[in-house]
């Protein structure tokens, strides 16, 4: 269940409102296939601020739940694929860690939905744009964060 | 900082009758590994007019709050007050403490205290136990035990079992309470690092919520929450129109009348009285005869129990660290020591802190510490007679 039923009424944003999503991107993998995205020319929506750490591990739930507290509509996690983590395990670290934030957010209501970790490798620009793209869709689909007072006062 | 803020909390909380024995200090178990921290201190530069202090900055943040020094004090002085107040003003200028996993469960309570989001705290609920959630004479306030038990899954999961716990026990006792669904943190941890108006928030949020239930009792498991409604509640808005019991009250007093019967658990067992039931609330006599109730349960008092049990080692998730760790080394020797197999504690708090303490590497042999922690509420339900 996500929290897109409990928009408020009047919450789709109105006419100026655009989805805005902070992406955490490892160092080693995802911030490379971000590069790459630009050098090779894919286009994504300029929704996403990249915030760049060593490991999808460094995430802590608490920068995900400080984001949307802050007024992000969207967060998103990405890392090495499996197995190529840069330190071994980081990125499995990671994912235990994402997935009980998803229970958190989901349990205050806020929505599973409104995060997501992905892998994207150094060689996967295509991959990036096409993940950036698709996750500012589905945050534009379920509006602002219900938090922000209808996109009100989202930063 | 402002100066007649100051001078009204010395008075507020008798500061000023402070004559400087020491007892304080000598009982403190802060103290004990922090050599350079004694509540005195705090009180007596606060009362000479030293402002900006950098110990006071350093140690209003060691202070585990656990009233110890309040329980000693020949003058009634109470310091764990004093030491709150002088939070609150510290939060308002901007410093505020480093609180463990980045301060998550703040911001998890101030989301509460910010937007009405429509919660779904309520999976634990299934057709195994009975529950009402609008109307009804007692209500179970489930604080945020099944939260912490998804922070925490790898060490303290069993958090996750504890309101359905309560409510087979309030069903055995013949009572379906009211569960709210959109019930709110209490918001101890944040008055416990300063953070009042986040607090107000959801102490309003709260009372309003359960006087619209109309209910005559409040049954709480958790020391903390139990704590917060019955003393800052009441403190800082009016009286409240409704009895707050302890779940261990309830039970005891159920057994009492006959509505209440436990079945055999063979086990032997301490019991670790957290600081919010204990000290604050000076419950130290009904979890006892609940275990004396339990046929083949044999509870052994550790050394130090009731007014002497020493703390968890963490306060509101702002002290934890290396004196807080050897706090918790040191506590579950002790418990170990007796020999039981189990020490049961109440306090969600205490239960992650002594997990935590053996989830990683300790610097003891791991046999003198590997004491299970369980939980009282989850165990009373275990041995319910009817029960599973």
């Amino acid at each position: 269940m996500s929290s897109e039923g409990e928009k408020k009424p009047g919450s789709t944003g109105g006419e100026g409102w655009e989805p805005n999503i902070v992406a955490f991107c490892c160092n080693w993998c995802s911030y490379a296939g971000a590069d790459l995205a630009g050098v090779s020319r894919f286009q994504y929506p300029p929704n996403i601020k990249v915030i760049r750490v060593m490991c999808s591990g460094r995430v802590e739930p608490q920068f995900v739940l400080r984001a949307l507290e802050l007024g992000a509509d969207g967060v998103l996690i990405t890392g090495c694929h499996i197995g190529d983590c840069h330190y071994l395990s980081g990125n499995e670290k990671a994912e235990v860690r994402m997935k009980m934030t998803a229970d958190l957010l989901e349990m205050l209501g806020i929505g599973r939905d409104r995060m997501r970790l992905e892998w994207i490798s150094a060689s996967e620009g295509e991959k990036f744009a096409e993940t950036m793209r698709e996750f500012t869709e589905r945050i534009r689909e379920l509006g602002p964060n219900p938090l922000t007072n209808g996109g009100e006062d989202s930063g | 900082m402002a100066e007649d803020e100051i001078s009204k909390l010395i008075e507020e909380t008798g500061a000023f009758d402070c004559v400087e024995c020491g007892k304080c200090t000598s009982v403190c178990p802060a103290a004990v590994y922090d050599t350079e921290f004694a509540p005195r201190l705090i009180v007596v530069k606060a009362q000479e007019g030293i402002k900006d202090d950098p110990m006071t900055k350093k140690n209003i943040w060691v202070c585990l709050t656990c009233e110890m020094c309040n329980s000693m004090c020949p003058y009634k002085v109470n310091y764990t007050g004093f030491i709150q107040g002088l939070r609150s003003m510290y939060f308002r200028r901007g410093e505020v403490p480093i609180c463990s996993q980045g301060g998550l469960v703040h911001t998890m309570q101030r989301l509460m205290a910010k937007e009405d989001l429509k919660q779904n705290r309520l999976g634990w609920v299934d057709d195994d136990i009975k529950i009402s959630k609008d109307k009804g004479e007692v209500l179970l306030f489930t604080g945020c035990a099944y939260q912490l038990g998804t922070i925490f899954d790898d060490r303290a999961a069993f958090l996750r079992d504890v309101p359905k716990s309560a409510v087979k026990i309030l069903n055995a006792a013949g009572v379906t309470p009211v569960v709210l669904e959109d019930e709110v943190c209490c918001g101890h941890d944040l008055l416990w690092v300063g953070d009042e108006d986040s607090f107000l928030k959801l102490m309003d949020k709260n009372i309003e919520r359960i006087k619209a239930t109309g209910v005559k009792k409040v049954v709480f498991t958790c020391p903390e929450c139990f704590r917060t409604f019955d003393v800052d509640y009441q403190d800082f808005s009016e009286d409240l129109p409704f009895e707050m019991v302890h779940i261990s009250e309830f039970v005891k007093d159920a057994i009492d009348d006959g509505k209440l019967k436990l079945r055999n658990i063979d086990k032997k067992v301490t019991y670790h009285d957290s600081c919010r039931l204990g000290k604050h609330m000076g419950i130290y006599d009904p979890p006892r005869e609940v275990l004396s109730a339990v046929p083949g349960l044999e509870m052994i008092e550790m050394e130090r129990s009731r007014e002497k049990a020493t703390c968890c080692g963490v306060n509101a998730w702002a002290n934890c660290e290396e004196n807080g760790k050897k706090m918790q080394i040191d506590r579950l020797k002790e418990a170990k020591g007796t020999g039981a197999e189990s020490m049961l504690t109440f306090c969600p708090k205490c239960e992650i802190h002594f997990r935590c303490a053996t989830h990683n590497k300790v610097p003891v042999p791991i046999e003198d510490v590997d004491i299970e922690v369980e939980d009282f509420t989850n165990l009373i339900a275990k041995a319910l007679e009817d029960g599973e």
